[in-house]
C-alpha cells in the first residue's frame, strides 16, 4: 500500500471521443465512446463493468490504462494525474496495471514461446535477471495452473483455457496492482470458463489484485464482482454494490439486463420482451435520456434536454429520472461511492 | 412425429479419427431440440451432414443413416440434395455478418429462395421478402428490404438471416449457436423469435448451443455431446432436472447461477481432448470423478433408463432415477 488515502484507481468525467471516417472540418463528427464517466477502484477491489456491445466498456478500459486518448477528464492512478501527466508517471502506471484480452490468440505473438513473452515482460520491467528469468517464469506459470514444460510451446499448441493462462501469467509477471480483463472469459468454454473465474479469485486473494471485469456475462460478474457499473451509450447509468445492483436495481435498462440472464431452470418461461430494440449506434445518441427510446417507462420529458445526472442513495448511483428524490444528492461518484468503507 | 431420424452417424476426417461417432438423435415436427456441447464436441460437424455439407477437407460420413420423413437423404443424388438444402432443412449460423452477402441487398437475398424453389416471379418474391421481414420483427421492412447487410445492426443481421432461412419455407431449420454472438437482451428477442416461428408454423428447430440458459428456456429436448460422442438425450426436465452423466451434471454446475451464488464455482478439472488424442474407453473418463478401471477401456453405450420416458445416457455408472436416493446419500 503506497498511499491509502488514494484509490487506487480514480477517474472523473473521462471522455473519449474518434472521429468518424467521411467528414473534415467543421463537418466532422464524433463518436462519444466514453462519455463523462467517474468511477474509482480501490486497492484489492473488483469493480465489473457491463453493457451491450458498442457501450464504450472496452473504450473506457483502455482509456483507463492510458492506451486511448481521453479528449477531456482525468485518470490518476495512486492520487498521480495520468491523463496529461508526465512520462514518468505513465511509465509507474505501466509498471503496476496489466491488460487481459477476450481474443487469446491474437494477443499472443504466435512466433514466441509462452516462456519467451513472460521473459520478455520480467527483463524490460526488471523483475528478474539471468537464470532467474526462467525460474519466475516457471513460477508464474504454476501460478496460474499451467506446467512449467509449457513455458517451451507456442500459443498454437495450446489449447484456448491454456492461452488464456498464459495470457494472464503474462499479465502477472509484472506483479500488477491493478489487472483491467476485457472479456476474458468470453471465448471460453463454459468448462473452462469456471476455471478461469477461480483462477482470478485465487489470485485476488493471495496478490491483492483490483480486478476491472469487463464482460456482458451478468451472472460470471455477480459471482465475481464487489461493486458492478452499467454503462449505456458511454454513460454509467448505474453503479453500485453487486448485491444492491442485482436484487433492487434502480435504472430500467439495469433491471433488463438482470431478467434476461439466462438460467438453467426449465420451468421458468422465457422473460418477455424486455427491452424495444437495440442499442442505436454511438454516433447518433438520442438527445435527452440515451436509453428512452427502448424504456418502457419512459415520461415525455425523458426525450429533451441533457441526460440524467446521476443521483446518489448511499453508495448506489444511477441515472434515471424515474426515482427522483430531493433527497438524493448530486455529486461526482468519487466523493461518495466508497464512504461507507 | 418423426421429422428427422439420424442414426449412428459417424463422420472420420481422413486419418480415419471419428470426429462424430455413432450419434443418434432424432427431431419431431414442431419440436426444438437443444444440441449441447463445448467447441469441438461434434455438434456443428453432426448437423452439417444432416445436410450433406461437410467441410471439404477430407471428412466424411463413414457410417449410419439420416432419415427425412422415412426418406434416406444419404442415398440422394446432388440434385436431388440441392432441393433439400434450404427447402427442407434450413440453416442459420452464429455470425450473420459472414453468411450474407455484403453486396446484395436483404431482400434480394430473401427473394432469391422464393425464385429458386417456388418459381416466384421477381416482384412476387420481392412483396414475400417484405412479408417475411415483416414476420420475424424488422420495423418498417418495406423500406428495409433494400437495405444491404451493413446497415442492418447484429441482431437485425440474425433475424434477416432467419428470414432469408424461413424463404424456402422449411420443415427443420438448424440454428447454429444463433445467439451467441449477441447482446443478452437481444438474445432474448431472437429466441422468442424462434419459439414463435415454432408456434405459428410447426417448424422444428435444432438449436445448437454451449449456453445450457438458452437451452432450459428454450429447447422441448436435449441431446448433450462431448467428444464426437453423445453423452445424454432426454426432455429437457429430465436432463436438466437430474442429469445422469456426470459431464452433463458438470456443465450445469459450473455455469453460474443468475443469483450469482458464492465462493469459487465448481468445475470440470482438465480440458476437452483433441479430435487426434480421444481417450479410450469413455471419452470423458480423464476429466470424470467417477471414473473406474471399466471406464478407461470399454466404451459405455446409450442406455435409456427404464423407469423413464427415453432418457439415455451413456455412461457405465449413470444415475438412474431408481437408485438416485442412494447416490445422493453417498
Amino acid at each position: 500500500m503506497a498511499n491509502s488515502t488514494y484509490p487506487l484507481l480514480e477517474v472523473e468525467n473521462l471522455s473519449v471521443a474518434f472521429p468518424v471516417s467521411g467528414g473534415f472540418g467543421f463537418g466532422r463528427r464524433f463518436v462519444h465512446a466514453v462519455n463523462e464517466v467517474s468511477l474509482c477502484i480501490q486497492a484489492g477491489e473488483t469493480l465489473g463493468l457491463v453493457g451491450e456491445s458498442g457501450s464504450g466498456k472496452s473504450t473506457l478500459g483502455r482509456a483507463i490504462l492510458h492506451l486511448e486518448r481521453a479528449s477531456s477528464g482525468s485518470v490518476r492512478f495512486e492520487g498521480r494525474a495520468i491523463t496529461g501527466g508526465l512520462p514518468s508517471d505513465i511509465a509507474a502506471l505501466r509498471a503496476q496495471t496489466a491488460m487481459i484480452f477476450q481474443d487469446l490468440f491474437s494477443s499472443l505473438n504466435p512466433r514466441q514461446t509462452i516462456g519467451e513473452g513472460i521473459a520478455e515482460v520480467l527483463r524490460v520491467h526488471g523483475k528478474a535477471q539471468g537464470a532467474a528469468i526462467t525460474a519466475r517464469v516457471g513460477e508464474l506459470l504454476t501460478l496460474v495452473g499451467l506446467d512449467p514444460e509449457h513455458a517451451t510451446r507456442r500459443p498454437q499448441a495450446l489449447s484456448g483455457g491454456q492461452c488464456q493462462r498464459a495470457g494472464i501469467a503474462r499479465a502477472l509477471a509484472i506483479e500488477p496492482r491493478l489487472i483491467v480483463a476485457d472479456e476474458c472469459v468470453a471465448a471460453l468454454d463454459v468448462s473452462i470458463q469456471a476455471q478461469i473465474i477461480n483462477l482470478l479469485m485465487d489470485l485476488r486473494e493471495r496478490m491483492g489484485l483490483a480486478i476491472l471485469f469487463i464482460a456482458h456475462d451478468l451472472a460470471v460478474v455477480r459471482r465475481l464482482c464487489d461493486r458492478v457499473a452499467v454503462m449505456y451509450l458511454g454513460r454509467i447509468v448505474e453503479m453500485g454494490p453487486t448485491h444492491t445492483i442485482f436484487d433492487q436495481p434502480l435504472h430500467p435498462y439495469t433491471s433488463a439486463l438482470v431478467a434476461a440472464i439466462p438460467e438453467i431452470d426449465p420451468d421458468r418461461p422465457l422473460p418477455a420482451d424486455l427491452l424495444r430494440g437495440e442499442p442505436p449506434s454511438p454516433v447518433s445518441v438520442p438527445a435527452g435520456c440515451p436509453f428512452h427510446p427502448r424504456c418502457l417507462h419512459a415520461l415525455p420529458a425523458c426525450g429533451h434536454g441533457p441526460a440524467p445526472e446521476l443521483r446518489h442513495r448511499a453508495d448506489h448511483a444511477f441515472a434515471c429520472v424515474l426515482h427522483d428524490r430531493s433527497s438524493d444528492s448530486i455529486h461526482p461518484l468519487t466523493k461518495g461511492a466508497l464512504q461507507h468503507e | 412425429m418423426t421429422l428427422l431420424q439420424v442414426s449412428n452417424l459417424t463422420i472420420e476426417d481422413r486419418l480415419g479419427t471419428a470426429l462424430v461417432d455413432g450419434v443418434t438423435l432424432s427431431v419431431d415436427r414442431g419440436e426444438i431440440l437443444g444440441l449441447v456441447g463445448e467447441s469441438g464436441s461434434g455438434k456443428t460437424l453432426a448437423c452439417r451432414a444432416m445436410m450433406r455439407l461437410l467441410p471439404g477437407d477430407g471428412l466424411a460420413i463413414r457410417g449410419g443413416e439420416i432419415r427425412l420423413n422415412g426418406a434416406d437423404v444419404l442415398a440422394y443424388d446432388d440434385k436431388r440434395m440441392m432441393a433439400v438444402r434450404g427447402r427442407e432443412i434450413g440453416m442459420i449460423f452464429q455470425n450473420p455478418a459472414s453468411h450474407l452477402n455484403p453486396v446484395m441487398t436483404i431482400g434480394k437475398q430473401i427473394a432469391e429462395g422464393r425464385r429458386w424453389h417456388f418459381g416466384a416471379s421477381r416482384r412476387e418474391a420481392r412483396q414475400q421478402a417484405i412479408e417475411l421481414l415483416r414476420q420475424v420483427g424488422i420495423p418498417d421492412p418495406a423500406r428495409r428490404v433494400d437495405n444491404y447487410p451493413h446497415e442492418f445492426s447484429g441482431g437485425m443481421r440474425q433475424r434477416a438471416m432467419i428470414a432469408v432461412a424461413l424463404a424456402c419455407e422449411p420443415k427443420l431449420l438448424i440454428a447454429d449457436e444463433p445467439t451467441t454472438a449477441l447482446d443478452v437482451t437481444v438474445q432474448m428477442q431472437v429466441l422468442h423469435l424462434l419459439r414463435d416461428l415454432r408456434d405459428r408454423l410447426g417448424l422444428a428447430v435444432i438449436l445448437i448451443t454451449h449456453d445450457l440458459g438458452v437451452v432450459a428456456q428454450t429447447c422441448d429436448r436435449i441431446a448433450v455431446m462431448y467428444a464426437g460422442r453423445l453423452c445424454e438425450t432426454g426432455g429437457k426436465r429430465q436432463v436438466l432436472g437430474a442429469p445422469r452423466h456426470p459431464y452433463t451434471r458438470g456443465l450445469i454446475e459450473c455455469q453460474p447461477s443468475s443469483d450469482g451464488g458464492v465462493g469459487r464455482m465448481v468445475t470440470i478439472q482438465g480440458q476437452p481432448p483433441l479430435a487426434q488424442r480421444f481417450p479410450a474407453g469413455c471419452r470423458f473418463h480423464p476429466r470424470c470423478g467417477r471414473a473406474t478401471t471399466e471406464c478407461t477401456s470399454i466404451q459405455p453405450e446409450m442406455r435409456v433408463d427404464p423407469g423413464t420416458d427415453n432418457h439415455a445416457a451413456a455412461c457405465h455408472h449413470a444415475v438412474s432415477v431408481t437408485n438416485r436416493g442412494m447416490v445422493h446419500g453417498q
